[in-house]
């Protein structure tokens, strides 16, 4: 601040070199080539960053594909009256008492009935020898169609069954004459009878809306089974953690960031908040087993408590995102609005948070989209196992009825013997990263949408 | 013109509108203010010099209580406005900011259009009864800041979007709005070109009618021009204190006239 004293360089020691700018020295060389090798290692990385991506993404899409396509066989049933309603009064109650087996000669004469109108040889003997191509939900499916169309009873009707998984891999060429050998389930036989049906239109592959919309099924019909109810459960539990996460997530950054003292108290509970978003989710899955269900009593598998689990674990990250975000809003911003009169809290939440919003909600959609993906803490409150065979009936069920989630229906999936739920293991992690893929669209667009410079 | 200011400058200043006594500032350990006493007239413009972190912005701070917001920042010392001491426990800073506007050193409009950065300091303060009240009092505002021709067609573009001149005499504008009794200044004129500056200090003068306004600045050249009493702030002591062409003509402290000769700063 005082008189500057200016210290002068030292005198060059006689005269400098004489160089030319056309010829390039040792040392420039030297960085030049340092540079170029950077630029090769840093390509080398981009390159099998790439290369692990596509062959991740090509394994996905080849493998789960499949799961959206489904062998169906169409065909003519007669609703026998004889058998389904004896008594001829239309009595839903009498109705009612035909169980699932009462259904099923009426799809073995059906078939039957099929093929010899369509006049193809079979070494199998009757309809019964057949239905081993069909699925067993096709007797459940006759049956809830009578129940819902009593009227109809006596007349014939055309249908369109699932095939059996064994039918459907075989079209997929998953199941082949060799890897049958030893399969009760199914014969060459019925291998052969399906060639002819497939030729003549009856056993056709369509797009499988069932397994968008469908519920679990039991191990046996993996061709049955559909992620509907666990995308349900998810978006339950995304639900209970957007709006638990979000006020909670960013009421705690408002504060600590622009209210709270400096001190060491405030610095441990930052330190903490960092550390936690370390934690492995495993372990906010046993916190939750006993906090929600053993000691608050929260029904098992619910996805209320994989929703509190879950906001327990994105808390942490919308804390840290929020901050950055409130910390990243210049100071003079707060400076003018507290200049002009207004509160604390007034420059907070008229200019601060307006122009954090973009970061707050980046950092809140990756928190719900890492959540979403989430299976760990989901195995300990018994969201995974639990078959996911129905719909909740409305939103109380959906919050409280056990249900599974998408990332538990997958691993479920993948670890059931079948093959046939190999495959829709795959093609439930296609509508998971579809999800994902939308929810970071959506991050995109809000921070586009509200970005703006000061 | 340097006359005519000269002439304006020999105004009744016995009006005492900021009185500080014993002032101490220290950030942390560090003893940014040391004993600083000063009247502030009423209607006239006191200009604080000194070189880099002298305090004099400090002390400024101090004055509508920003310093509240460095969590590190302890004020002692004695400072009233019209005999009321601002750091009595009593006094809310929310309400005194509204009696004490400041300017800062970087224009630092609200990202917001013109319209809401004027209007949003009456806003909050009720200032206005509707609609109406409130586009007289924006337009009133404007017109103090000499912004009102340029800004009068486009109030609903962004604040941001105006150049650094324009955008500093927003913030003079959005000041003002909220009917102050003192306007502190800080730097104003740093972030602007000349003819910025030359409007903004020509603002200045007119705004001396009204208020009182405490300006720090780095240039000697400004503070002669535009105040009527300078104090000349050095390592955090207030050195000098008098009238402008007295500090400029015949400083009393041998520290006030190194500064002011170029010798230290």
């Amino acid at each position: 601040m005082t008189d500057a004293t200016v210290t002068q360089p030292a005198a060059p020691g006689g005269a400098p070199k004489k160089t030319s700018l056309l010829k390039l020295d040792q040392r420039t060389r030297r960085r030049n080539a340092a540079e170029k090798r950077f630029k090769i290692y840093g390509m080398i990385a981009v390159g099998i960053g790439l290369v692990f991506l596509v062959a991740l993404l090509s394994a996905i899409i080849v493998n789960g594909t499949n799961a959206f396509t489904q062998t169906f066989v169409t065909m003519n049933v007669t609703l026998n009256e004889d058998v389904l309603d004896k008594n001829g009064n239309r009595n839903p109650a009498d109705i009612k008492k035909v169980s699932t087996f009462g259904y099923a000669p009426l799809i073995n004469s059906a078939l039957e009935n099929k093929v010899e109108s369509l006049g193809i040889e079979t070494l199998l003997e009757d309809g019964g020898d057949m239905r081993a191509i069909m699925s067993a939900s096709a007797a459940a499916q006759l049956r809830d169609y009578v129940l819902g169309n009593p009227d109809q009873i006596g007349e014939t009707i055309e249908f369109r069954f699932l095939a059996s998984s064994r039918v459907d891999g075989y079209l997929k060429g998953r199941v082949t004459r060799e890897s049958i050998a030893r399969d009760r389930n199914i014969s060459s036989a019925h291998l052969l009878l399906i060639d002819d049906l497939k030729e003549l239109g009856v056993v056709e592959r369509v797009f499988n809306w069932g397994f968008i919309t469908g519920t679990d099924a039991s191990e046996a019909r993996p061709e049955q089974a559909g992620i509907g109810a666990s995308m349900i459960g998810s978006f339950f539990m995304m639900l209970v953690v957007l709006c638990l996460s979000l006020p909670i997530g960013v009421a705690a950054s408002i504060y600590l960031e622009e209210f709270a003292p400096q001190n060491r108290f405030t610095d441990i509970i930052e330190v903490n908040i960092s550390n936690l978003a370390a934690v492995p989710s495993i372990v906010f899955g046993i916190l939750g087993l006993a906090a929600f269900i053993q000691f608050a009593h929260l029904p098992q598998s619910a996805p209320l408590v994989g929703g509190l689990v879950l906001t327990l674990m994105t808390l942490p990250t919308i804390i840290i995102s929020t901050r950055a975000s409130l910390k990243s809003v210049p100071q003079s911003i707060r400076d003018a609005a507290l200049g002009v009169g207004a509160s604390k809290m007034q420059s907070v939440f008229h200019h601060v948070l307006p122009l954090a919003m973009p970061g707050i909600l980046t950092g809140t959609i990756i928190g719900l989209a890492q959540a979403l993906g989430e299976t760990a803490p989901l195995l300990l409150i018994g969201m995974v196992g639990f078959i996911a065979s129905e719909y909740p009936n409305g939103i109380q069920e959906g919050f409280l009825d056990p249900n599974s989630a998408m990332p538990a229906q997958i691993f479920e999936w993948a670890k059931r013997a079948d093959p046939a739920y190999y495959e829709r293991a795959w093609g439930g992690i296609i509508i998971l990263l579809l999800f994902l893929m939308t929810m970071n669209l959506i991050a995109i667009l809000l921070r586009r949408r509200f970005e703006r410079r000061w | 013109m340097n006359d005519m200011r000269r002439l304006e400058r020999d105004v009744d200043t016995s009006d005492i509108k900021i009185s500080a006594k014993g002032v101490q500032v220290y950030y942390g350990d560090n003893h940014a203010i040391k004993d600083v006493d000063v009247s502030i007239a009423d209607k006239t413009v006191t200009a604080f010099i000194g070189p880099s972190g002298c305090g004099k912005s400090t002390f400024l701070r101090c004055i509508n209580r920003m310093n509240d917001t460095i969590d590190v920042a302890r004020v002692e010392g004695d400072i009233r406005i019209d005999g009321e001491d601002i750091y009595d426990k009593a006094v809310d800073p929310v309400q005194l900011r509204a009696k004490v506007g400041m300017v800062f050193q970087k224009p630092n409009p609200f990202p917001k259009s013109i319209y809401d950065n004027v209007a949003y300091g009456p806003k909050i303060h009720g200032l206005a009864q509707n609609k109406a009240g409130l586009d007289e009092i924006v337009e009133k505002s404007l017109r103090r800041a000499a912004l009102w021709d340029e800004a009068k067609d486009r109030l609903n573009e962004p604040g941001t979007g105006l150049s650094g001149g324009q955008q500093q005499r927003l913030c003079i504008a959005r000041a003002v709005a909220t009917e102050p009794e003192i306007l502190l200044m800080d730097e104003p004129c740093s972030a602007l070109d000349p003819i910025a500056t030359a409007q903004v200090e020509e603002l200045i003068d007119e705004l001396r009618q009204s208020y009182s306004v405490v300006i720090v600045t780095h240039s000697m050249q400004q503070a002669a021009r535009v105040s009527q009493k300078t104090a000349f702030f050095h390592l955090g002591n207030l050195v000098e204190y008098g009238q402008t062409g007295d500090i400029f003509t015949n400083p009393q402290d041998p520290r006030t006239e190194s500064y002011i000769t170029g010798r230290i700063g």
